[in-house]
């Protein structure tokens, strides 16, 4: 294990960063919009009024000292008040977010379980019918607009052959097409992905060894090439993790599923900008944990990651 | 535009990238990327000529022609090749017209996002020291979160407008550019042709601009080939969820946005510009793709 906690310091350090620099452009952006105070108020309330808000919220100070209270109340998870919901805004989100993370886990096994065995047929049999078909859709997916995937399932599979419930939050059958609408663009990178990985693997001269010994074929490609298939897998596995998270906006919009995305989206329509920032604030936060782990989880299985 | 005819016509003179492949192949490729950059040019032209070619005012509302199926005699009496919307406006028309927003958007974003990323890629590879660190930790920064939610924070703030969405879509882009020039311009500025025209009394910026510029030109053309289709995909989905071009002006994501709530009723207000979306996407990023294994195909594995 030498060499591990160097390695997990650099990247917590990087994610450390990471995180203080969005924090800054969310201070940044939040100032751009100018004095918010007008907004708490009523359209008609007095001067006096205004000035003690601004007092209260600290707006008065200057601006290096209100980035250096932000950054402490953003640490400790206080973003203000919700102008919407009237409640702590870290609350709003926190309700919030259990609809996003099991919308997220689904689609993100489903992609994996749909991708890899595509993508192993794929390479296996590669040139046949399945491989181009498949690879046909998966560029498709790759290029389609997920908003637009969306649609075309509603469209398809909810109005059309009324399979499935166009939108909501409930049972399984809820679930289905937002979460593969999010996995889509997910799904077709890594059958792409695990198709050239193992075509790259299946030339190998290890791989023609163990055919000659007779190792069953089954055998050959599962243990000998996908295990050795695997760290471009996961690598790429991983970070299509993170970029759920940004599709998780689109898809929880067009299949109205009640989590943070969406709610991001309305806190905007409902200017509630204490939402919006700890919205954006606390994706980026699961988003560095997340590629931390996997960057943890890379550093386990690929000792070479760790030096370089 | 201008970029991707140069380009294809440079194949010719890249010998490394056509020798990679197969003779018949590369020809193919070729071939592949040469039609490709014609759909992006006949795009051009339909957007440009828009006003002669599409049939009606894409902004003219009839509310005898509410939601006519694709027709050549509609309630109106007048043909609707892709029907018409809730507010009886010509949906053909509104795609001929979105493609204008789309492209604008698209191309605008790529020159500003070409210019950040070439300019600061540059930069670090050459300057290297600190500016290399500061430039490349913003950049993993920014490739460590998912880009729409702070462009969602940025037009919630702003509010939504043409310039905004060039800007928000642009910055969305210059980490490629920038991480790539940058390993270029490390492996360049080592050669003896650099050291030469540096004795020659050759200012740096006469180097970079003249000698380097040159050399990482086929990787830009190929990154912002990939970087139009994204920024055309990234300008609808923005649209769409309504923080892009605002009512009535046509764009494709605002329309597959306004018929989504007749999706049971009037299916094409939706379907037509969400097609031509992802055709274009799909078209323009595979161009990418073969571009990239014309000039360039070490940048396969970015």
């Amino acid at each position: 294990m030498r060499g591990l906690l160097p390695f997990l310091g650099s990247r917590l350090l990087r994610a450390l960063v990471a995180l203080w620099l969005v924090s800054t452009v969310v201070f940044v952006v939040m100032r751009l919009s100018g004095d918010p105070v007008p907004l708490l108020l009523p359209p008609d309330a007095p001067r006096s009024e205004i000035f003690r808000v601004r007092a209260e919220l600290g707006l008065d100070r200057p601006l290096i000292v209100q980035y250096a209270v932000f950054l402490g109340n953003a640490l400790r998870g206080d973003f203000g008040r919700s102008i919407h919901f009237r409640e702590p805004a870290v609350r709003v989100v926190a309700g919030y977010l259990p609809a996003t993370v099991e919308l997220g886990l689904t689609a993100f096994a489903l992609a994996a379980l749909v991708a890899l065995p595509v993508g192993v047929v794929s390479a296996v049999r590669r040139n046949s019918l399945v491989d181009q078909v498949s690879m046909t859709i998966a560029l498709i997916g790759q290029a389609a607009p997920t908003f637009f995937i969306g649609i075309l399932f509603i469209l398809v599979v909810s109005l059309r052959l009324g399979w499935l419930p166009t939108s909501g939050r409930g049972d399984w059958r809820n679930l289905v097409l937002p979460a593969l609408t999010l996995g889509a663009f997910a799904m077709a990178s890594i059958a792409r992905l695990t198709r050239s990985a193992m075509l790259e693997v299946l030339r190998a001269d290890f791989i023609r060894t163990a055919r000659a010994k007779g190792v069953a074929e089954t055998l050959v490609i599962v243990k000998h090439a996908l295990k050795n298939a695997a760290v471009p897998i996961v690598t790429i596995t991983g970070l299509q993790f993170g970029t759920l998270l940004g599709g998780a906006v689109v898809t929880e919009t067009v299949f109205a599923w009640p989590g943070i995305g969406r709610l991001a989206i309305q806190s905007i329509y409902n200017r509630d900008y204490p939402v919006v920032q700890c919205t954006v604030f606390v994706s980026a936060v699961l988003f560095i944990v997340i590629n931390l782990c996997i960057d943890v989880f890379y550093g386990l299985l690929d000792p070479r990651v760790r030096t370089s | 535009m201008a970029s991707s005819i140069p380009a294809s016509a440079r194949a010719d003179d890249v010998p490394v990238g056509a020798a990679a492949l197969a003779g018949g192949r590369g020809r193919r490729t070729r071939r592949l990327a040469v039609a490709g950059a014609g759909f992006v040019l006949l795009l051009v032209v339909v957007a440009v000529a828009a006003p002669a070619l599409a049939p009606y005012d894409p902004v003219r509302q009839s509310l005898r022609a509410r939601l006519a199926a694709p027709t050549l005699a509609g309630p109106d009496g007048k043909a609707h090749l892709l029907g018409t919307d809730h507010l009886g406006r010509d949906v053909l028309s509104r795609v001929i017209f979105g493609a204008r927003v789309s492209l604008a958007v698209g191309f605008a974003a790529v020159v500003v996002g070409g210019l950040v990323g070439a300019v600061l890629g540059l930069l670090a590879g050459f300057r290297r020291g600190w500016s290399d660190s500061v430039i490349m930790t913003l950049a993993d920064a920014q490739l460590a979160f998912p880009f729409i939610l702070l462009a969602i924070g940025i037009i919630a703030v702003l509010g939504p407008s043409f310039p905004t969405l060039i800007l928000v879509v642009g910055l969305s882009g210059w980490v490629n550019y920038a991480r790539i020039l940058r390993g270029q311009v490390l492996g360049l500025r080592s050669r003896e042709f650099v050291d030469a025209i540096h004795g020659l009394g050759g200012s740096v910026l006469r180097i970079v601009v003249r000698h380097i510029l040159p050399n990482v030109m086929s990787s830009l053309v190929v990154i912002a080939t990939l970087e139009l289709a994204r920024a055309i995909v990234l300008e609808a989905t923005l649209s769409f969820l309504g923080l892009g071009i605002q009512p009535p002006t046509p764009s494709w994501g605002g329309m597959v946005h306004e018929g989504r709530e007749y999706l049971d009723s009037a299916w094409w207000i939706s379907t037509a510009p969400g097609l031509v979306l992802m055709a274009t996407s799909l078209v323009v990023s595979r161009t990418g793709d073969w571009l990239r294994d014309l000039l360039d195909p070490t940048l396969r594995g970015e």
